[in-house]
């Protein structure tokens, strides 16, 4: 989940034995956050639809991941790659072989190349960014817990989001159950100076992470949206790598908005991985796959809960066996 | 808000009305573009299935094949349904013949719940209402603190019991506080939950039971995918909801669950909001709305905007000096900040007619802080100057550039912008509408495409 570099073998100490254990509950949990969706599809995707292959499978299928959020082009492609290879007999006509390659076809949708979180540097920054009530601050706060608990790393907390208002407050609550440091700066203060203030704090006190906060804007917000590029700059004047790692947080009820979302922060602030909260509810949050394979950003984590330990590695492939498997 | 829905229906449409006559088989493309417009846009995939039928069936009716101009009466038809698909005419928020009127907030986490309480507290205040709002929510870290600086923002009480109440009691003890204080509306803002969290939800029955509110309000966040319909459903279940608020308009969202919302569960949406501000929050008018959607402009709530923000006699006045050609810098200033009161100005070009088609314009993301720059070239000028630009020479200029500090040939790019916009007005003020060609160029004078944020 996360490439920590030359710390790891130093640092990192999960106990090898609690791993196969934690890992398990993360099945279950995201199998159980996804059932209502898998009841969803299932009541479609089981008996019924393919009973007889036909056209009517096919536009059942497309259906139901266009009901999953996944979007047009994406689901287009996923079923006629898939129609095309019962077709021509690479996959056998029936029911069970076609849920099968359908996972399999999907979880390679969702697979990208780089899906690591990388904080080798010293200090590392990680940069949140994101629309409004994707839950960043959240998401920051478990991920600074996360590597001051379990890595036992120390960290500094920027609290980049200005604007709205307790946004410090509820950050520096996070910072307090993680052990973080918080650096902050007033209300309607400069989030570059936040930022600034932030990593030179880490550097001068040695700290192993920066996790810079933003405040959450639409993406239609032409000043906002250079605002960020501005704090990005910031944070390079001080080390000229850094960022090292820019996530956007993506709400899973997100629809089709969700591409744009990542399109155009991508191309701001050059984002490195998406965040998908709030999987547990009944969205699906097939944008995760519209993202992957139309923009080739890799989802990094995803959140499935409130508790500390529902933020997860994204994986393709449990990911979409858990969208569509029993 | 929803172009991209609109761009697409509107090239669809524009295909029909081209031809005279329309065949099944027109009628069917169309559908087919519709349908993919409204997936694409986030509309729940059975509500499109629902919508195009019924719209074919209108369309291969008699009111279509008969007209003299079939793509005229299909464009009429899809706004028709548009708009009923959304609400129709628009609902009223039922008040309370005595005591405070109860309003009851819920939605998803992060679907702008408290800064959409807020926003409904200074709607009230500006129809001069006691507002009060109450924290109900308890488990989101400083949501308590959040609600207390929105709400002394938009000048309402907050009653709050900090985050180790009981949310059901701090609701019940918020309502005797306001009917002891005469408040006229008390507005409770609940926490965020999953509406398949069973003890939120029924917390939030609860708070219902409790508090009898006279309208529940749903949060929904206008980006929501769709999911939308089940998060409307489960919420009709536990908080039996009136109406809707939606939020988030102001970005690209192609808002199809607002068409969702309404069509499921048969709830109107009610409010919109749609900046970051606290007065960017409106009525929700569904059928003007689908106009805007067909670009047919929403002049209706431009004048209502206009008329709550500029007063009637000085409007009045200014029609004169422009008939009259005495219109000054001035003039100008006051105009200008009356127009920036409406909200942002790329705002206000969304509402006119036709300008949804032009995109350069609807692009231009009209430059606030140029309005800064120009405010404060004039402010630095004497007011013999501002009165007579052609004052403004050499040592002038220069004085005028310091003052406000900015260029002298920004000061001189102003003065220049004035004269024409003078010849522009008085033509206009005479009765003659300005060459929409021409107000593009002047408004491509501006430079930067930026928009400010406070």
């Amino acid at each position: 989940m996360i490439d920590l570099g030359s710390r790891e073998p130093a640092n990192v100490a999960p106990p090898e034995e609690a791993e196969p254990e934690r890992r398990r509950g993360v099945f279950r949990r995201l199998r159980e956050s996804l059932s209502k969706s898998r009841q969803a599809l299932q009541e479609e995707i089981t008996a019924s639809v393919f009973e007889k292959i036909d056209d009517e499978t096919w536009e059942l299928l497309e259906e139901a991941l266009i009901l999953a959020d996944v979007g047009a082009p994406t689901t287009a492609a996923v079923v006629e790659r898939l129609e095309h290879e019962v077709d021509s007999g690479a996959v056998p006509a029936e029911g069970e072989a076609i849920r099968d390659r359908l996972i399999e076809i999907l979880a390679e949708v969702a697979a990208t190349a780089r899906a690591k979180i990388d904080l080798s540097a010293q200090p590392a920054v990680l940069m949140m960014v994101g629309v409004n009530g994707t839950g960043k601050t959240t998401t920051i706060g478990k991920i600074a817990w996360h590597l001051s608990k379990e890595f036992g790393l120390s960290v500094v907390m920027g609290a980049g989001d200005t604007y709205r208002a307790a946004a410090a407050e509820q950050l520096a609550e996070w910072a307090d159950r993680a052990g973080a440091e918080l650096v902050r700066g007033q209300e309607g203060a400069d989030p570059g100076s936040v930022a600034y203030d932030a990593v030179s704090a880490a550097v001068a006190r040695g700290a192993d992470v920066v996790i810079v906060d933003t405040a959450g804007r639409l993406h239609t917000q032409d000043n906002l949206m250079e605002e960020l590029a501005k704090v990005r700059r910031v944070i390079a004047k001080l080390i000229p790598e850094a960022p090292h790692e820019t996530l956007i947080s993506i709400d899973a009820t997100t629809g089709q908005n969700g591409l744009r979302q990542a399109k155009v922060f991508s191309e701001a602030v050059a984002v490195d991985g998406v965040v998908i909260t709030k999987l547990d509810g009944t969205a699906k949050g097939g944008i995760a796959l519209a993202i992957s394979s139309e923009l080739g950003i890799p989802v990094k984590l995803i959140g499935v809960g409130e508790k500390l330990e529902d933020l997860r590695p994204f994986d393709p492939a449990e990911y979409a066996a858990a969208l569509l498997a029993e | 808000m929803f172009d991209q829905l609109s761009d697409r229906l509107q090239s669809t449409l524009s295909d029909v009305r081209s031809r005279g006559k329309l065949s099944e088989s027109d009628i069917d493309s169309a559908m087919r573009d519709i349908r993919l417009a409204l997936l694409e846009a986030d509309v729940n995939f059975k509500v499109v299935k629902a919508f195009t039928k019924t719209l074919k069936e209108r369309c291969l009716g008699a009111e279509v094949m008969d007209s003299l101009d079939p793509g005229q009466q299909v464009v009429k038809i899809v706004k028709e349904e548009l708009a009923d698909l959304m609400g129709g005419t628009g609902a009223e928020l039922a008040m309370a013949s005595s005591g405070p009127t109860v309003i009851l907030m819920a939605g998803l986490q992060g679907s702008g719940k408290t800064t959409a309480c807020a926003k409904l507290a200074q709607y009230f205040k500006n129809q001069r209402k006691d507002v009060a709002l109450a924290a109900c929510d308890v488990y989101r870290p400083a949501a308590v603190d959040q609600l207390v600086t929105m709400g002394r923002r938009a000048g309402a009480h907050v009653y709050e019991k900090g985050t180790d109440a009981d949310p059901v009691d701090i609701a019940t003890w918020a309502l005797d506080r306001a009917r002891e204080e005469r408040r006229d509306v008390l507005v409770i803002d609940t926490a965020g939950r999953l509406h398949i969290d069973q003890d939120l939800m029924k917390e939030l029955s609860r708070i219902r039971d409790k508090t009898k509110p006279h309208d529940v309000l749903l949060v929904v966040d206008a980006m929501t995918g769709q999911d939308a319909v089940g998060v409307a459903e489960s919420f009709a279940e536990a908080a039996e909801f009136d109406g809707v608020v939606m939020t988030k308009l102001d970005g690209d969202a192609r808002g199809g669950a607002a068409l969702s919302v309404k069509a499921v569960t048969g709830k109107p949406i009610m409010f919109a909001s749609t900046g970051e501000k606290i007065g960017d929050f409106d009525r929700f008018h569904p059928d003007r709305m689908a106009q805007r959607i067909l670009g047919m402009g929403d002049v209706l709530s431009l004048i209502e905007k206009a008329e709550s923000q500029v007063d009637e006699k000085s409007a009045e006045e200014l029609e004169e000096k422009l008939k009259k050609d005495q219109f000054t810098l001035e003039d100008f200033l006051t105009q200008m900040k009356q127009v920036r009161k409406m909200g942002p100005l790329s705002g206000i070009l969304g509402m006119l007619p036709g300008m949804g088609a032009m995109k350069e314009l609807r692009n231009a993301n009209i430059d606030e802080r140029q309005l800064d720059r120009t405010e404060a070239i004039i402010l630095s000028m004497t007011p013999a100057e501002r009165a007579d630009p052609h004052l403004i020479k050499g040592r002038r200029r220069k004085r005028i550039a310091d003052g406000s500090g900015t260029k002298v040939q920004e000061v001189r790019a102003l003065v220049k912008q004035f004269d024409q916009m003078r010849v522009m007005m008085r033509s206009m003020a005479n009765g003659k509408m300005p060459d929409p060609q021409k107000l593009m160029r002047m408004s491509g004078q501006v430079p930067k495409p930026k928009v400010r944020r406070r």
